[in-house]
């Protein structure tokens, strides 16, 4: 239990390293940042939503430091500020929009590539120098090399546009309605293929070698020996014994990969037009909407976060030495 | 004097290492070859902003690689762009480790509350999202390689800072570390020369590795319109593709070289770090020793444990 409490701890102060940034970073701008930001928006706000924003911002006459705790006090609050974009929705509602299919895309291509790559790396490790073993390794570190985004734009040429297999963007067709529908949902999944394969081909091949060099070192250790010498069932001995402990480096790897497979799965979305938080991501850059690029990147990193701490726990549940060195 | 033949020596056996490791070798090739068109290549193909012809048009013998949406040469942006999108790639790779070796050092090598500050600092970095987190920095700042530079380096030091840590903190106790504190050697001293002369694969193999994130990263935030998008670079021209709406249009030649490019050095630089990893860790050399030991025996080399040798 200390342990977790420790992590949750950690996690709070980076939530709050990431809120720090967050508030210096417009002032981190050349010259007077209020001047500076509120240059581009003159013309296309009125005077109220200019002070509106000006509040959020906390850039106001103020000394820092108050700047600094209003800025808390309307994070905490859920006031991200108002878009420019999409002016003049709050921020926290355009990214709202996006969250859902964000979540459901990244967390899809992580979980199925870290099964797939990780079945597929205790196949290498058993059989070694088999056909996986030779063949897999290099192949998938080669699909590795290149963009999530180039091999999301190869795969959209090829198998959406010159064979028409699939749709060629967004999350579901014009013509549906959203609903808990076998029509509607299988049109997500028909439009979630492409993007979710791409990014699961691209990181396929890290699962694998990370799985595969720690099954061939705990398939030497002695108590897999043992195990075997016991005359224990191969798959017993492959899944129960070796893959069991072979495992926990992977999922060390979970945490560390989700907030990189999130950001390459931005850059993805924007290739598909998917309706996630990459595709208003790229709006917002293009309009330079500069509270909707920062609320994003908070609300991302709250998610990983979470998310992390949520692989804290599986990991307490798989490592027994975690629960005991802490009891 | 004698500094300056073992560099030599230094230089000499990391070449024969690469050369008798075949991965190793395959990615030092690729990586030469890039290189050279990245130095010499720009000289060769004329100025890639000019407007050579009708947009859009496919490889043809005067047009290698066809035309881009504004009717400019795709192969000698391609050529411009490795030299640009190379020498940010590699200026970051080393700028990445020299940080992270600053940091994580520091922090194995004086222990204690030091080492529990500066810990929490690079795991703090570690766990924010670096894509969005770059994207926002690059969005305020000037658009331009140093701000480029700049971005990549702020959210990618921190892995290689917790590895070296580590690192450090096992050589920490050993005895020859000892020995030159109690020699009464500076700490500066015993870091440059004791205990980083110790490292200088993993150095290098972190140099290659933080090289292959930066040219991802860099097209990534290129690709995004966060370059500077009348710059010619792999990623700006990835941008312009996308941009031009290559997709719809067809017209794969404007983004396949590319990314083609970006993925061949990407490998080229993993193979490379692959091959260092089987010269360098004494696990696997020794795996191979009784592979080879084995095969000459006229036996197939099973899983590589003393158990195996016992049967035999």
């Amino acid at each position: 239990m200390r342990y977790l409490i420790r992590r949750l701890g950690f996690y709070l102060l980076a939530a709050w390293a990431a809120l720090t940034l967050n508030f210096f970073l417009p002032r981190l701008m050349p010259g007077d940042p209020a001047t500076a930001l509120f240059a581009r928006f003159r013309g296309r706000l009125g005077p109220e939503a200019m002070q509106a924003l000006r509040e959020t911002f906390g850039l106001t006459e103020a000394s820092l430091v108050s700047q600094y705790l209003t800025y808390l006090g309307s994070v905490f609050r859920g006031d991200l500020g108002i878009s420019i974009a999409y002016f003049p929705s709050p921020v926290a509602d355009v990214i709202g929009t996006g969250l859902v299919w964000t979540i459901f895309l990244a967390g899809t291509a992580l979980v199925v590539s870290f099964t797939i790559g990780t079945l597929l790396g205790i196949v290498a490790a058993w059989w070694r120098r088999g056909w996986v073993d030779n063949v897999l390794p290099s192949s998938l570190v080669f699909l590795g090399a290149f963009p999530y985004f180039w091999l999301a734009m190869v795969a959209l040429y090829i198998l959406g546009f010159s064979l028409g297999w699939f749709p060629l963007g967004h999350a579901y067709g014009d013509d549906l309605t959203p609903g808990f529908t076998a029509v509607f949902l299988a049109d997500v999944v028909r439009h979630a293929a492409l993007p979710v394969g791409t990014v699961v081909l691209a990181t396929l091949g890290g699962w694998l070698l990370s799985m595969r060099n720690t099954m061939i070192a705990v398939l030497g250790s002695d108590y897999v020996n043992l195990a075997r010498a016991k005359g224990l069932q191969p798959s017993r001995v492959v899944l129960r014994y070796a893959a069991r402990n072979a495992l926990l480096p992977s999922v060390t790897g979970f945490g560390m990969a989700l907030g990189f497979v999130l950001g390459g799965s931005l850059l993805t979305e924007i290739v598909f037009s998917y309706p996630g938080e990459g595709y208003l991501l790229v709006q917002a850059v293009r309009n330079q909407d500069f509270p909707l690029m920062q609320g994003i990147f908070l609300v991302i990193t709250l998610a990983v976060l979470g998310a992390n701490w949520l692989v804290d726990l599986v990991y307490l549940w798989l490592d027994p030495r975690t629960r005991d060195s802490v009891s | 004097m004698s500094g300056a033949t073992t560099q030599a020596t230094g230089i000499a056996a990391w070449r024969d290492a690469i050369r008798r490791d075949r991965k190793a070798t395959i990615g030092a090739v690729m990586l030469t070859v890039f290189l050279f068109i990245g130095i010499f290549g720009p000289w060769l193909v004329g100025d890639p902003d000019t407007l050579v012809g009708i947009p859009l048009q496919p490889p043809s013998g005067e047009h290698w690689l066809g035309t881009t949406g504004q009717g400019q040469d795709v192969l000698s942006q391609l050529v411009v762009g490795t030299r640009v999108s190379l020498a940010i790639g590699f200026a970051v790779g080393l700028a990445v480790v020299l940080l992270g070796a600053l940091i994580g050092v520091t922090a194995g090598y004086f222990g204690g509350r030091v080492d529990g500050l500066l810990s929490l600092f690079f795991n703090v970095f570690l766990v924010i999202p670096g894509m969005p987190l770059a994207i926002v920095i690059a969005a305020y700042l000037p658009s331009g390689p140093l701000t480029l530079g700049l971005v990549l380096v702020v959210t990618g030091w921190a892995w290689n800072a917790r590895v070296l840590r580590a690192q450090t903190l096992a050589q920490r106790q050993r005895v020859f570390v000892a020995a030159a504190v109690v020699a009464g050697e500076s700490s500066f001293r015993i870091v440059t020369r004791e205990i980083l002369p110790t490292m200088t694969s993993l150095l290098v193999a972190q140099v290659v590795g933080s090289t292959v994130y930066a040219i991802g990263a860099q097209v990534g935030l290129e690709f995004l319109g966060l370059g500077d998008v009348s710059a010619v670079t792999w990623g700006t021209n990835l941008y312009w593709a996308q941009n031009d709406s290559a997709l719809l249009t067809g017209a794969w030649w404007t983004f396949a070289p590319t990314g083609l490019c970006v993925a061949l050095v990407g490998f080229g630089l993993t193979m490379l770090n692959s091959g260092f990893d089987e010269i360098t860790n004494p696990r696997l050399q020794l795996e191979r020793a009784w592979r080879k030991h084995l095969l000459q025996r006229g036996k197939e080399p099973t899983r590589s444990t003393p158990v195996v040798m016992d049967n035999d």
